[in-house]
């Protein structure tokens, strides 16, 4: 089957019902993409499909065919997206394992949501992370939306 | 398939390279630095490399996993060393390198928030030498007194003759000129890069998906390894029929290792191996374990916590029965804390590569000689034919420290290979929740008297605990007594003069490690809340109580006053509104906090604020102290609302994050860090934050509703969290 892939296209020969996840990571070897529950608990393997965040360790690479998948490689070509660079600004990660999802989830949010509210940020960001960066997430989110309005028009 | 030439990442750049040319440390280049020149670096000592160019490499020997001392830790040694931080390169030791050269880096684990306290005197003099050294070199080149250079931010200068020189044009000759007998450190007044705000320098790649973790080696012809241990530990296969699973696409082999310990499925893809595993039905031998529950081991620590003798504590002194007999009021109380899982993101795993004269190793851990060693144990070959990969690790917490099960497996499966096959083993969230090395479960009696002008008149304690020394280790306890347990009874910061406490070790076939802040994450639980039990027996603010009986502990009262003095503890809280302090002195640091919350009728906790204070003695990057701060109180609110492992037929219920609930960001309360070095000594950061919020965060419901929660979790008690 074909799948887009971050403006490339790339024809797998794989089970229809193989989680996207695996594909990304061990047939596409996009390695940023980490699995981490399998369940669709945790959001560590958030990808973006057509825009909207979707947890790929649970969701079937058929699903994804013909649609636009993102994943963090694809999400700027040199750590320039502005959240990013938030996420650096305010040292978000620690083991930064969970990390990419976490951007995947809170780009997503901020596409639909250019100025989200604490109440908007609780609904999306519901990805774990184990070391606690909570916080600094929150100020991250509420750092992109108040200084790139002009990157964020709704 | 068509994969696109530009589609070549980084990482799968450095990985397959370092495969080919014998694997050696990942360079981690600081934004905005020049790149480092291959063979042009000199080596003023183990720590410190000197390129022509005016770079330098500074060497870091332990591991990253998010507690930030790959930066601080080189931090130290360019303070010394005067260097300009913009030219410094970090670089990881190579392990392989460590194990020919008599371990010359010393201790590479990364546990018990050790890596600056244990290692700053030697990082520090490491810096402080190679300066010498390069200003020796200046002084022979210029024919000028070594008294007169001054060095600062990567120049060295001759104010007198004009001279200057970065370190780079030094560095051949620095590099053969005797190294120091003695060196003198700066006085803290002087230090100019350790103290800073620096932004950590493996931050950048974590935010683009090009950080290298355990779980993302790749090399060609890889096989994956999915692998299915006995759901109770310690069982092993009797047999196993996997007929379904054998004519799965992709399967390539289905074996038992470790003389049954885990059956493992061998694939050209892991998600095949894993659903191959899943149609595996396998016989388990359980070995007698099976009707262990929670219920059953209970029992057997309450009769511990019963019993009438435990191997004393160090600390004991007077007669705390004859102070007790003696006093107004005595107050008894038990505790109890569960079994915990670490659950780091990253799961389990290991790849290994077996050639003719050598072994390659990528894997997350905490304990780099550790790994390798039970590679090479494996496999029955010499340390120095393996070679271990320096990865960052996606959390260890504890989990990575002292085992190396999966490494290991990982070498048994690439053994049962065709020589030169790559293998990764990789453990799902389930294998890793129902196969963890846990948070022992213990339990805890206090009693205490009081006198009439509410002190505190004898105190005796009993730990029931596991040792996890002892029995994963298999450290024989001295006397029977295991400190680790007892940490934060073994030094009261309470003047008590009478007290005796001893401890009972309840071994159980539950496996046990170390996890984020070892005895330091329940003891307090029990402790600090039963201080607070006290201070309410005898009519006192919780707060003032214990200062009262801290006369002789300045360092436990100041960052007391600290955090109280930051929520403004002498001021009431808004209506509704309950706070809960605590106090704690973990890994050479001193930690308190104070919580404010609000209860409603029907349970539900609202955390309106915390308070976390340390005193560490010296910060060396306060960013990431508060950083660490932040996410041990978020670990503790995980723990203290929902964290428990249950035990029923020998085997661990939980099985992923739907029913071992971990806190999400909407739960984050509002939380300000309080940095209140004291200097003079030097503590840990990355453990001593969880220490005092348990106890914090009970007393404030205690303060809240009446109710003193002496279990855990709190959900068992009816309480969510808002």
């Amino acid at each position: 089957m074909e799948l887009h892939v971050n403006n490339s296209t790339y024809e797998v020969d794989v089970e229809p019902e193989m989680p996207l996840l695996w594909v990304i990571r061990d047939i596409l070897n996009l390695k940023g993409t980490k699995f981490a529950c399998g369940i669709a608990q945790c959001g560590a393997c958030t990808v973006h499909i057509d825009g909207e965040p979707v947890r790929s360790c649970s969701y079937p690479v058929f699903a994804a065919e013909g649609k636009l998948i993102t994943t963090i490689e694809g999400l700027s070509a040199d750590a320039s997206h502005p959240v990013q660079q938030a996420w650096i600004k305010h040292q978000v990660p620690q083991c930064g394992y969970c990390q990419s999802g976490q951007i995947m989830a809170a780009v997503s949010l901020l596409n639909k949501k250019p100025r989200p509210t604490d109440a908007d940020i609780n609904a999306a960001m519901t990805n774990i992370c184990r070391c606690g960066t909570y916080k600094r997430i929150r100020d991250a989110i509420h750092d992109v939306a108040g200084s790139n309005a002009e990157f964020y028009q709704a | 398939m068509n994969k696109p030439a530009t589609n070549l990442s980084r990482r799968k750049f450095l990985i397959t390279s370092t495969a080919i040319s014998g694997g050696f440390a990942l360079g981690l280049q600081i934004p905005g630095t020049s790149a480092q020149q291959e063979g042009q670096g000199n080596n003023i000592n183990i720590w410190v490399e000197i390129h022509a160019d005016d770079a330098v490499t500074i060497k870091y020997a332990r591991t990253e996993m998010g507690q930030g001392s790959l930066t601080s830790a080189p931090q130290l040694v360019a303070d010394e060393l005067d260097a300009d931080w913009n030219q410094v390169t970090i670089e990881y030791v190579d392990v392989n390198e460590h194990i020919r050269n008599d371990r010359q880096w010393g201790a590479m684990v990364t546990v018990g928030s050790q890596t600056i306290r244990l290692s700053q005197d030697y990082l520090r003099r490491a810096g402080a030498s190679a300066r010498a050294m390069l200003v020796a070199a200046a002084a022979q080149a210029w024919d000028v007194p070594a008294e007169e250079i001054a060095v600062a931010n990567g120049t060295i200068s001759h104010e007198a003759s004009g001279h200057r020189s970065g370190f780079g044009a030094m560095a051949e000759l620095a590099a053969t000129m005797p190294v120091p007998e003695t060196v003198n450190l700066k006085d803290p007044a002087d230090w100019h890069i350790i103290g800073q705000p620096f932004p950590r320098v493996d931050i950048p790649a974590s935010v683009d998906g090009s950080q290298v973790y355990g779980i993302d080696a790749e090399l060609p012809g890889m096989v994956y390894a999915a692998v299915a241990q006995c759901p109770v530990f310690g069982g092993t296969v009797r047999s196993f029929d996997a007929s379904r699973a054998r004519d799965r696409r992709g399967i390539i082999d289905i074996f038992g290792i470790d003389d049954g310990l885990a059956l493992v499925v061998v694939a050209d893809n892991w998600w095949r191996a894993k659903q191959a595993l899943d149609e595996i039905s396998i016989d388990w031998d359980t070995k007698g374990n099976e009707n262990v529950s929670n219920e059953s081991i209970k029992a057997f620590f309450q009769k511990n916590l019963d019993a009438p003798d435990g191997a004393p504590m160090p600390n004991n002194a007077g007669d705390a029965d004859a102070a007790i007999a003696e006093a107004d009021q005595v107050i008894e109380a038990d505790y109890y804390t569960p079994y915990l899982s670490h659950s780091p993101m990253e799961p389990m795993g290991a790849t290994v590569h077996i050639q003719e004269d050598r072994v390659d190793v990528w894997t997350s851990t905490q304990a780099p000689v550790a790994s390798l060693t039970s590679v090479a144990e494996a496999l029955g070959i010499p340390e120095e034919d393996v070679y271990l990969h320096r990865v960052q690790a996606g959390g260890g917490f504890g989990r990575r420290g002292g085992s190396t099960d999966y490494s290991r497996q990982a070498a048994l499966v690439a053994q049962a290979m065709p020589l030169g096959t790559p293998v990764k083993l990789l453990w799902t969230r389930e294998e890793d929740m129902q196969h963890d090395f846990y948070r022992p479960l213990a339990m805890y009696r206090i009693k205490a008297g009081l006198d009439a002008d509410g002190y505190i008149k004898g105190w005796r304690a009993r730990v029931a605990s596991g040792s996890i020394l002892n029995q994963m280790r298999g450290v024989p306890l001295s006397n029977g007594f295991d400190g680790i347990s007892c940490e934060g009874f073994t030094r009261l910061p309470y003047q008590i003069e009478d007290q005796f406490q001893d401890f009972r070790q309840c071994a159980t076939h539950v496996p046990l490690g170390f996890w984020r802040t070892v005895g330091w994450s329940q003891t307090p639980f029990a402790r600090e809340q039963f201080i607070d039990e006290l201070a309410a027996a005898a009519g006192e603010d919780p707060y003032y109580f214990r200062l009262k009986h801290m006369a002789e502990d300045e360092l436990s009262r100041h960052i007391l006053e600290k955090v109280a003095e930051a929520i403004g503890w002498d001021e009431a809280p808004p209506k509704g509104h309950f706070r809960g302090i605590a106090t704690t002195e973990p890994y050479g640091s001193f930690t308190a906090a104070v919580v404010e919350l609000s209860v409603n009728d029907a349970g539900v906790i609202n955390i309106h604020r915390v308070i976390q204070g340390i005193d560490p003695g010296h910060v060396v990057n306060p960013d990431n102290v508060k950083a660490q701060l932040e996410g041990a109180t978020v670990w503790a609110i995980s723990a203290a609302m929902w964290g428990e492992i249950t035990i029923e037929e020998g085997r661990v219920q939980e099985s992923n994050f739907h029913n071992y609930r971990l806190m999400r960001l909407a739960e984050m309360p509002v939380m300000e860090t309080v940095l209140a070095p004291t200097g003079g000594f030097w503590g840990g950061v990355g453990e001593p934050g969880q220490a005092p919020i348990l106890p914090a965060l009970c007393n404030a419901i205690y303060a809240a509703t009446g109710t003193r929660v002496r279990s855990l979790p709190l959900q068992h008690h009816g309480f969510t969290l808002a």
